[in-house]
């Protein structure tokens, strides 16, 4: 008898609670025994990415670890929004220390863990993108070379969003930010400034680097899952869509963050030991335009009328990553 | 074990018999001969499974530390100058959070202009950070206050700075007897943390507080500072009946008992005031010397009390306040609030210039015929002074200053006057 093989519309796609996946397929978001680690009830604005993107990460981080795990936080919106004493999300141990310190504070934990022989234990250090592309770099950069055993995660919104939507290193070409507005000659943000964090760390040779997004919560916690089967130094830079700063509805949060990898803007990749060894295809390819048009901040490139020259030069920002990194291959 | 050894060597020892379970440091000097003394003994395998690590800057060090010590360890950081206020946010937010670690600060002057000689801007710096500030005179007491540091930090859940004087105590070779392990075990007994993070017992540390608390989590670490008043000697008491020597305590008097006036400093030029006073004594001038072992927090009664009968005070600070004077001699002053006896700040040992006992006895026998400046400044170089401001005067583009200053001692010659 012949069979023929039933392709459920589901399985495969972006769901993240699927039943009709395998149980070892399935997220650790669709568990019973997922442990709500940055619980609900905290003070996130509505839409925010960054508490997405936490929620899966570090949920993903425990499950790894057999829930011993500890998390050192940088200040931030992360920081801010999870701890107004005497609340507290965290259902987890969890230090905030300074803006600039996060991966040397982690090293510190995994440090007193290694001297007290706690090899149960493992450690993860968050920060926005301000603390780890600008002021937390040094101790980032620290951190990687000594390969001191921390999973770093960089919720990257694309600028201080915390202190009122301020440039950082990590704000891309033409963005509108309140210390890059949308006036003078070049409105936005300087194209050709700021830097790529994910090859710098690469660089360092680290046993585990990964780009990831809230667009594919099933691939942030896959790659959250194989960093923590690793030892040593390893890095994950989630790209995590700000309504308050990108001028977005907070309804089309998940639809900003997959327009940025559909359109080849945030691609996503694996690297070992300073190689990439696995990228995400983009399954339908879509114009930059398709995500600046949802952003306010990119609203001066299209209204009153067209930047034509940035527009270009975005999309040619898209298509450079996509032939870098092979992502219609 | 009483041995002819570098102070750096001595602290180095000490601390590893303090069995400290992370070490972060990055090197500065005069600091280095501690740290790397630690990396070997480390890597050799003679602290058992503490950590060394190779930091980045001074800031990541204590940053490590402050995730170790919130891990429950015990941990250790030694700076100094420039590194110390590169570390300045994590020093604050370490004292903030109630992290017991001990630094060792080889006192250093701050540049510019770049000067790597000691004198205590370094710490003074960071005397109000809300760390515990002691200071040591001789390498037998800087090493005795490690032990000590350890004991009282992890009481208070407070952070100790061991301060001692860059080159003069760091890189100064002199007997000291470095205890052994069962000794330092009976005296400091194992860090049983207040806080820690541990998946056992999930806690956050490190929240944002409002005006609804602030004021009070601050008044709780200025009376955390307070009972270090009376914890500090009685430690050193403890000390001496284990030890049978005297180290630490929060000011120690020397030949005070009918003294007229009194010289009162920090430090390792407690040595050579107290030959100034001898010396002085020899000539009859009634003068004594009182060594302020802990400035953070402040002993102001027990101070007040040392100076009990006096009718001159000289505070010999290795600081500046720019703009205002002494730092140490506010202090004072603030002790001897209602009493007439005039408080003289003497500046001194600037970026490592010697204290000789000659300069020191002349300030005394200045002081005493009211011409002394204030602050006076010892052993200012007047005509290099002179000089440079009429060129200054002269010439609006008249160059950068420290430069200018070292062409003028060159051709003038460093003559005090």
């Amino acid at each position: 008898m012949s069979t023929q093989r039933i392709k459920f519309y589901q399985t495969g796609t972006y769901t993240a609670g699927n039943r009709l996946l395998d149980e070892e397929a399935r997220t650790v978001q669709s568990r019973m025994d997922r442990t709500n680690s940055l619980n609900s009830g905290h003070r996130a604005c509505q839409g925010c990415g960054e508490a997405l993107g936490a929620r899966y990460a570090v949920d993903a981080a425990m499950r790894a670890s057999h829930n011993r795990l500890i998390a050192i936080n940088a200040t931030g919106c992360l920081e801010v929004f999870s701890s107004p004493y005497p609340e507290s999300a965290w259902r987890i141990p969890w230090m905030h220390s300074l803006f600039g310190n996060a991966p040397a504070v982690a090293s510190g934990v995994a440090a007193a863990l290694r001297a007290k022989g706690r090899g149960d234990v493992r450690v993860i250090a968050q920060g926005g993108d301000g603390a780890t592309v600008d002021i937390g770099f040094g101790c980032l950069s620290g951190m990687f070379e000594r390969n001191d055993d921390v999973l770093y995660l960089c919720y990257d919104n694309e600028a201080y969003m915390n202190t009122g939507i301020q440039r950082s290193g990590a704000t891309p070409a033409f963005a509108r930010t309140n210390t890059t507005q949308a006036v003078g000659e070049v409105p936005g943000n300087l194209p050709g400034t700021g830097k790529n964090v994910p090859r710098i760390a690469m660089a360092h040779g680290i046993p585990y680097v990964a780009t990831a997004s809230i667009a594919d919560l099933h691939d942030l916690e896959k790659k959250v899952a194989i960093a923590m089967s690793l030892e040593g130094a390893r890095y994950i830079h989630i790209h995590v869509p700000c309504p308050l700063g990108w001028g977005s509805d907070p309804a089309h949060t998940m639809n900003v963050a997959r327009m940025a990898v559909e359109s080849g803007l945030f691609p996503l990749f694996e690297a070992r030991s300073g190689r990439v060894v696995e990228r995400t295809r983009i399954r339908h390819k879509v114009s930059v335009e398709r995500y600046l048009e949802l952003q306010t901040r990119f609203k001066h490139l299209l209204d009153p009328r067209r930047n034509e020259a940035a527009i270009a030069a975005i999309q040619s920002i898209a298509d450079e990553n996509i032939a870098a990194y092979g992502l219609l291959g | 074990m009483r041995a002819q050894i570098e102070g750096s060597q001595a602290v180095a020892e000490v601390v590893v018999l303090c069995r400290p379970e992370v070490i972060a440091a990055y090197p500065i000097s005069p600091q280095t001969h501690i740290v790397e003394r630690l990396s070997r003994m480390v890597k050799r395998g003679d602290a058992g499974s503490c950590q060394y690590l190779n930091v980045e800057s001074e800031f990541a060090a204590l940053s490590v530390l402050i995730g170790a010590s919130a891990a429950g360890a015990r941990t250790y950081t030694a700076t100094t100058s420039q590194g110390l206020l590169f570390m300045a946010e994590a020093v604050y937010n370490a004292a903030g959070l109630g992290l017991p670690i001990v630094m060792t600060i080889a006192n250093r002057a701050v540049g510019a202009p770049i000067n790597i000689w000691n004198d205590h801007s370094d710490s003074m710096a960071l005397r109000d950070a809300g760390w515990i500030q002691l200071y040591a005179e001789t390498n037998q007491e800087a090493a005795d206050l490690h032990i000590q540091a350890f004991r009282l930090a992890e009481e208070l859940s407070c952070p100790v700075m061991v301060c001692m004087d860059g080159y003069i105590l760091t890189h100064a070779y002199e007997p000291v007897d470095v205890p052994d392990q069962t000794a330092v075990d009976t005296f400091l007994p194992a860090f049983s943390p207040v806080q820690v993070l541990d998946p056992n017992a999930p806690i956050s540390i490190g929240a944002m507080v409002g005006p609804e608390a602030f004021t009070e989590v601050k008044y709780l670490a200025h009376q955390q500072h307070l009972r270090a008043l009376s914890l500090i000697p009685e430690m050193a008491g403890d000390f001496e009946r284990q030890f049978h020597r005297l180290s630490g305590g929060l000011c120690a008097p020397y030949r005070m008992e009918d003294a007229e006036i009194a010289v009162i400093a920090l430090g390792s030029v407690i040595g050579t005031i107290k030959d100034a006073v001898d010396e002085l004594r020899l000539e009859g001038i009634a003068a004594g010397c009182v060594k302020i072992g802990c400035y953070r927090p402040f002993p102001s009664l027990q101070l007040r009390a040392a100076l009990e009968g006096v009718s001159r005070v000289i505070v010999v600070e290795k600081d500046l306040a720019v703009g205002v004077g002494g730092i140490v001699s506010a202090d004072v002053r603030m002790a001897l609030q209602g009493s007439a006896v005039p408080v003289h700040t003497v500046i001194a040992g600037l970026g490592g210039r010697s204290i000789s006992i000659a300069s020191l006895k002349r300030m005394v026998i200045e002081a005493r015929a009211e011409r002394l400046n204030e602050p006076h400044f010892l052993d200012l170089h007047t005509t290099v002074i002179d000089a440079e401001q009429s060129r200054r005067r002269e010439q609006r583009r008249a160059g950068p200053i420290a430069e200018q200053v070292l062409r003028a001692v060159k051709a003038i010659g460093a003559k005090a006057t």
